[in-house]
């Protein structure tokens, strides 16, 4: 009978190994291989890949821009999301419920019609809001969007941003009530209960939709592609140029694996520190 | 003119009268326990002298001054919430010295107060530990001494012992009236409990549907009731011929109205019977004093003083 519980854990694990750790492992395992314009794949074992890719200033830049772009989004997204998730709680019930579902509304959009609004918007001199703009005189070229960072910033956060604000409602609609109501009638004024009483006691709920914030930002595809396009290019793009257009598979690999490494070390982190600063506070 | 006088209280919710037209007033120092049935605007009528429920209509003069035009953060009461609502993130310390630092109390002036006020209600060892980890009663200590810290006016107490297990709020109501005795704060406690009520306070409002029955001291209360609620939510009663009897004034005599015995429990130190008699089931509570007692099924006479 103790068999039982590992006996029906099988299934889980049979999918999870299936899907996950099958596909992770060759992945790992082909960013060893050997791979040449005319030869193609071969598999070997050697170290080359990995060299180019830690060592060749290339790779540091992509690499380093896609973790400047994942943290000015998650910045961004923390800034305007955590005040939008609090307005929502404070909300009256027909208006709270209108909001959530304009606020994750975008959600249920494809994320790459939502990115190309923004093309649409921002597009060189046919966007609507550079034509705008120049027809009212207000500037003479186009404003910079489409190839630059700050257009796939602008663009992730806006895609992402749904994930803080749940991440940080979650943790408002634990909040008693009645604990900022003990600050005020100790003498505390609204600003002073909203930076001591409430940013304290939803920090976590700002990390751990940070956390998924940034990972989601590191790893994005369809938006930096749209946005970034070729002159732009971020880890995960990269990764894609190197499997579909040069075929070089055990790159991409190799940029893929780095990047899923990297991204593990960001996790574990904040994870780290949420847990050795809030743990005796919030059980 | 009361310190703190409540004059035609009333604060509606839709159709529905929550706090129905109370007039009090609360003598400075005086320990006045509002007591009533789940519902019947005890918490209401808290939080409107709090500012955190707006009256419908009526007023509310603290000293002589309309509370109602002060703002909640300016009222300078002392407040302690049914779920003690301390702040999680912050220490027992820190919690305590909340309402000094927004008072603008110098940071050395502060920690012997805080140090003072935490010996006062027996944590003074606690002061680094965060309220999560503190038992339910060691965390309403601290809200009380965090509502006691800034010297209030007055001190609103919201039920805070109904969390805690009988032998916890016995002890923690003798510390609650020692602390008020020697602070000598203007309290107001709420509470369904008519044994906390009548332990605690110098008079007691027995309020029901938003309404005061009766407002005075417990012993008046209890021994002269105004109206058959009062009676009622106090103690056990027994109407008898149109007259209203204690059942502990009730005794087993030699001649008086005849009964028999239908039930007997044991309680400890006192018995309690159900009687039949012609004038319908009477309670008896008897001491235990080792005496042999009546049995059940026995034929017994019931006096008490003032039976005709
Ligand atoms: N925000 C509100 N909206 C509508 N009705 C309310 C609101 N607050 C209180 N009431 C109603 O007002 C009445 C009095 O409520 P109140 O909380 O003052 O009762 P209470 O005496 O404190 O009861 P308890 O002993 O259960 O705490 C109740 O019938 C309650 O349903
Ligand atoms: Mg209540």
């Amino acid at each position: 009978m103790r068999a039982a519980p590992y006996l029906l854990c099988v299934p889980a694990l049979v999918l999870f190994a299936g899907v996950v750790i099958v596909p992770l492992s060759m992945t790992v395992l082909l960013s060893f291989h050997d791979w040449g314009q005319y030869k193609g794949i071969e598999p070997v074992f050697i170290l080359k890949n990995w060299h180019e890719v830690l060592s060749d200033s290339y790779f540091h830049e992509m690499f380093a821009r896609t973790f400047r772009v994942a943290f000015f989004v998650t910045l961004l997204a923390a800034l305007f999301g955590a005040p939008e998730a609090y307005i929502l709680n404070r909300m009256r019930s027909p208006w709270r419920g209108i909001f959530l579902l304009v606020i994750l509304g975008p959600l249920l959009i494809s994320v790459v019609a939502r990115t190309l609004g923004w093309a649409l918007l921002f597009g060189g001199n046919s966007g609507l809001v550079n034509k705008a703009l120049m027809g009212m005189g207000l500037i003479s070229a186009p404003l910079p969007f489409m190839f630059t960072e700050v257009g796939v910033v602008v663009a992730l956060t806006h895609v992402l941003m749904p994930y803080m604000v749940l991440a940080v409602w979650a943790s408002l609609q634990r909040l008693d009530p009645q604990v900022e109501n003990a600050a005020v009638a100790l003498g505390a004024g609204p600003f002073t209960v909203l930076r001591r009483i409430v940013l304290p006691q939803v920090m976590p709920g700002i990390l751990s939709g940070a956390v998924i914030v940034f990972a989601l930002a590191a790893s994005a595809f369809a938006t930096p592609a749209i946005i970034g396009g070729r002159r732009l290019k971020v880890a995960s793009t990269l990764a894609y140029d190197e499997f579909l257009n040069t075929l070089n598979w055990p790159l991409g690999a190799a940029v893929a694996v780095l990047l899923l490494l990297a991204l593990i070390a960001v996790i574990w982190g904040a994870n780290r520190l949420v847990e050795r600063r809030y743990a005796q506070v919030f059980a | 003119m009361a310190f703190l006088e409540l004059e035609k209280l009333t604060r509606s919710f839709g159709a529905h009268n929550a706090v129905d037209g109370l007039t009090l007033g609360v003598e400075k120092g005086e320990f006045v326990a509002l007591l009533g049935p789940s519902g019947c605007g005890k918490t209401t009528t808290l939080q409107m002298i709090a500012g955190f429920v707006e009256p419908t209509s009526g007023a509310i003069r603290l000293g002589g001054k309309d509370l109602l035009a002060i703002k909640p953060a300016k009222r300078g009461l002392g407040i302690v919430f049914q779920s003690y609502a301390l702040f999680p993130h912050m220490t027992v310390a820190e919690n305590v010295a909340f309402g000094l630092e927004m008072q603008g109390v110098a940071a050395a002036e502060r920690r012997t107060r805080v140090a003072e006020t935490l010996e006062l209600v027996g944590l003074g060892a606690f002061g680094a530990r965060f309220p999560r980890q503190m038992s339910g009663g060691q965390q309403q200590r601290v809200a009380l001494a965090r509502a006691l810290v800034i010297r209030p006016q007055v001190l609103l107490l919201d039920e805070p012992l109904s969390n805690l297990d009988a032998k916890l709020r016995e002890g923690m109501q003798i510390e609650l009236r020692q602390i008020q005795r020697t602070v000598g704060t203007t309290t107001i406690l709420v509470t369904h409990d008519q044994a906390e009520a009548m332990a605690l306070s110098d008079r007691i409002v027995v309020m029901n549907q938003g309404k005061a029955e009766q407002i005075g001291p417990p012993h008046e209360a209890y021994e002269r009731p105004a109206t058959p609620f009062v009676a009622n939510f106090l103690g056990k009663t027994n109407l008898v011929n149109g007259a209203t009897v204690r059942p502990e004034r009730i005794s087993f005599a030699e001649s008086g109205l005849a009964g028999t015995v239908r039930t007997r429990i044991f309680q400890g130190n006192h018995w309690l019977y159900q009687v039949d008699t012609a004038s319908g089931l009477v309670t008896v509570i008897r001491q235990n004093t080792g005496e042999a007692m009546p049995g059940e099924g026995d034929a017994v006479h019931l006096g008490w003083e003032g039976r005709a």
